[in-house]
């Protein structure tokens, strides 16, 4: 057993399981939708991304890239919620809501791309 | 290609370092912010005020970076001051740490070797102008690389010495120099430094180490075959190795002196010629040398002593050897124990009948000792030393020294004439056919144009690229001869300050032409000159106006405008010239 494997994996997997529990719910329902829980996205999945540094192979760029667009997609949701909480204090109307949700939606499918990616290496690999 | 895959070796690096440092940071960051949105704090009302992840991430991060802007947006309940010590504990830390490892990063000589290899590889490859590449950046490929730079020729140099390369980045060149330091033995250094570019002209091994010039040689061979390869080598065997798969030049410095002055016996003329075509760009003309014909003492028979004993013999001269151990050096014919340091050993060997000394032991205090010693003798005698160290230059200039045989010096003045001009070669190989008078000759006409400094060499090839304007004239039926090359584009009754040297058509060359003699298409042209001709010829040869008043004495205005005003009847074909003295004068 591979110990850096098992990091790797648990994170990988970790991130998509946080952004699957915050995606889940109404989709213009704030109560459906934790905070806490778009939070503990953003941090996991920033820490797979930098797990992700520094492999040369085919594989570890495909999954790198992935994990940037999950990023991306969470930082711009939380974004969103903190000018329409603090800036513009519009509140948590149903269409930021909406939106906030479908960004976060966009990540899980990176998240889940990365998943799959990681699957199929390791049935390749196999060792 | 090596080039992106250093690249990716240089970004992996950077980014697996930076992985450990980047995960400590974000999770400082993310304890904190939790942290400060969990722990309750009040309002100025006195309500329980919970902390949000906006105010959060803000306080965090001034806080971690230590710029600290206060308790905001309400002033902090002791709960949250306390969590705000803690995490001042951690971020600060977490951020020393990160910056403590990039800086680590940064030092690393790994990674600087990488990152100056990938400078290097990318300075080799904006190269867009033919260049040598030059391993061994020692004595003689410092004096080969200046006097190329001084002909406008680009170069790269590997040498395994770091000093030599930074010495290299200090020399003030006018072209700049892409150095490495690096075992140029290694294939993958060689093609780092451009050995399979369109643009590497040739390929010089010129370190101290006969098997690292061996394997430089057969690695440019087999990687890029049409590549120019020249060798330094000074045993037989490792000659030969080199000859036995063709490489192109091999230059065995010993040899090399010898045979200059076995030429500067017979021929000093001819010698003077070479001298002065071969020499460090615009550095003194030599005098001529006159090496006598009479008996001759050689003091040491090494690889030098050896090499000089058989050209002397060559051209009939007798001579005596002067050697500590004669049986183990092999001494053949006339041959005397000692050091020839001292005057008995001298006086053994004949030095009153004596008309010329060399002086060729691998220690310059010896040879020195020799010389002053043998003129002690007889104050008239013709003395030739071997330097050793290129830094005695000073006494052996101040010992007044009739010809000196410095390694580096001989090795460069041998390159240069392969390398200088495509055609100087030619010229050499063909003047070394001729007699003497011919040699005189030619320096005659030298004297004029060099005016005591060694000129500038050049060579154009008659074609699209080159002499644009010529080729136009010839389509127009003109009959363009070498006179009008030279002639000054400004003032046709005034000729440039140079000298053609030699024509290459198709396969055969006309050493000194005339300059009636007719221009062909893709013929190519030595020219020997004064520095700044090279750039008046140039608007002869790219300016079809200025050709047609040298040709014809017409000075054609330009534009249809200017040609209708003037009056001038526009005909298609070369005009005649308007006067005889056209032709050129030879």
């Amino acid at each position: 057993m591979n110990f850096e494997k098992v990091v790797f994996g648990f994170f990988i997997v970790l991130a998509l399981t946080l952004n699957f529990g915050f995606f889940i719910g109404t989709i213009d329902n704030p109560d459906h939708h934790n905070v806490y829980e778009l939070f503990a996205a953003i941090v996991v999945s920033l820490i797979a991304t930098v797990l992700k540094f520094g492999d040369r192979t085919q594989m570890g760029a495909l999954l790198l890239s992935t994990s940037l667009v999950a990023d991306l997609q969470l930082i711009v949701a939380a974004l969103i919620w903190g000018i329409a909480v603090h800036v513009t204090e519009t509140g948590l109307t149903p269409s930021v809501m909406s939106s906030i949700v479908s960004l976060s939606g966009g990540a899980l499918l990176a998240n889940l791309t990365s998943v799959v990616l990681l699957i199929i290496e390791t049935v390749t690999l196999r060792r | 290609m090596p080039n992106s895959q250093t690249k990716t070796k240089v970004f992996s690096l950077v980014m697996r370092r930076m992985r450990a440092p980047l995960i400590v940071l974000i999770t400082a960051y993310s304890i904190a912010i939790l942290g400060m949105v969990l722990v309750p704090g009040q309002d100025p009302d006195g309500n329980v005020w919970h902390m949000d992840f906006f105010h959060a991430f803000y306080f965090a991060s001034y806080m971690a970076t230590t710029i600290g802007f206060g308790e905001i947006p309400y002033e902090f309940s002791n709960a949250q001051r306390l969590w705000a010590t803690l995490c001042i504990y951690l971020g600060v830390t977490a951020w020393l740490y990160a910056i403590g490892k990039i800086m680590g990063l940064i030092q690393d000589p790994a990674f600087k070797r990488v990152l100056t290899q990938n400078r290097f590889i990318h300075n080799v490859a904006t190269i867009k102008a033919p260049f040598y590449l030059i391993c061994g950046y020692g004595e003689t490929g410092t004096l080969v690389i200046r006097a190329l730079n001084q002909r406008n020729l680009r170069s790269v140099a590997i040498d395994i010495r770091p000093n030599c390369i930074d010495e290299l980045s200090l020399d003030n060149l006018a072209l700049y120099v892409p150095g490495l330091c690096a075992d140029a033995s290694e294939p993958e250094i060689l093609r780092a430094a451009g050995l399979e570019s369109p643009y590497c002209a040739g390929i010089m091994a010129l370190t101290d180490d006969d098997q690292v010039n061996l394997k430089i040689a057969l690695s440019a061979k087999l990687l890029s075959p049409s590549l120019r390869v020249i060798c330094r080598a000074e045993s037989k065997a490792i000659q030969n190795n080199m000859a036995s798969f063709d490489t192109d030049h091999i230059i065995n410095p010993f040899d090399a002196f010898a045979d200059q002055l076995a030429i500067a016996l017979h021929s000093p003329d001819l010698h003077q010629l070479f001298e002065w075509l071969t020499h460090m760009p615009k550095t003194a003309l030599a005098e001529r040398q006159h090496p006598p014909h009479g008996h001759w003492i050689i003091c040491g028979y090494g690889r030098f002593g050896k090499a000089v004993h058989k050209y002397l013999q060559f051209e009939g001269i007798p001579c005596t050897i002067v050697e500590t151990s004669p049986e183990e050096a092999g001494c053949k014919g006339q041959c005397i124990e000692g050091r020839g340091t001292e005057a008995v050993t001298l006086r053994a060997a004949r030095i009153d009948q004596a008309q010329g000394i060399v002086a060729g032991t691998d220690d310059d205090a010896d040879n020195l000792s020799i010389l002053l010693t043998a003129k002690d003798l007889k104050p008239s005698i013709y003395t030739v030393a071997r330097q050793n160290n290129h830094s005695n230059e000073v006494i052996f200039n101040a010992a007044n020294i009739d010809l000196v045989m410095e390694h580096a010096h001989i090795l460069t003045l041998k390159i240069l004439g392969l390398v200088t001009a495509p055609l100087l070669s030619d010229f050499l190989r063909l003047a070394r056919h001729h007699k003497n008078q011919w040699a005189k000759e030619v320096v005659a006409l030298l004297r004029p144009i060099a005016k005591g400094s060694v000129p500038d060499i050049w060579t154009i090839s008659i074609n699209e690229q080159q002499a644009p304007a010529l080729i136009a004239a010839f389509k127009a039926g003109s009959d363009t001869r070498l006179g009008h090359l030279v002639t000054d584009p400004r003032n046709r009754n005034h000729r440039l300050n140079t000298l053609p040297l030699l024509i290459k058509r198709q396969d055969t060359f006309i050493p000194l032409p005339q300059l009636r003699e007719q221009l062909h298409k893709n013929d190519q042209i030595l020219f020997c000159g004064r520095y700044g001709v090279f750039e008046q010829m140039s608007w002869t040869l790219n300016n079809l106006n200025a050709l047609r008043y040298i040709e014809t004495g017409y000075n054609r205005p330009d534009g249809y405008v200017w040609r209708y005003f003037s009056g001038a009847a526009e005909s298609k074909s070369w005009p005649k010239a308007i006067d005889e003295r056209n032709q050129p004068r030879s």
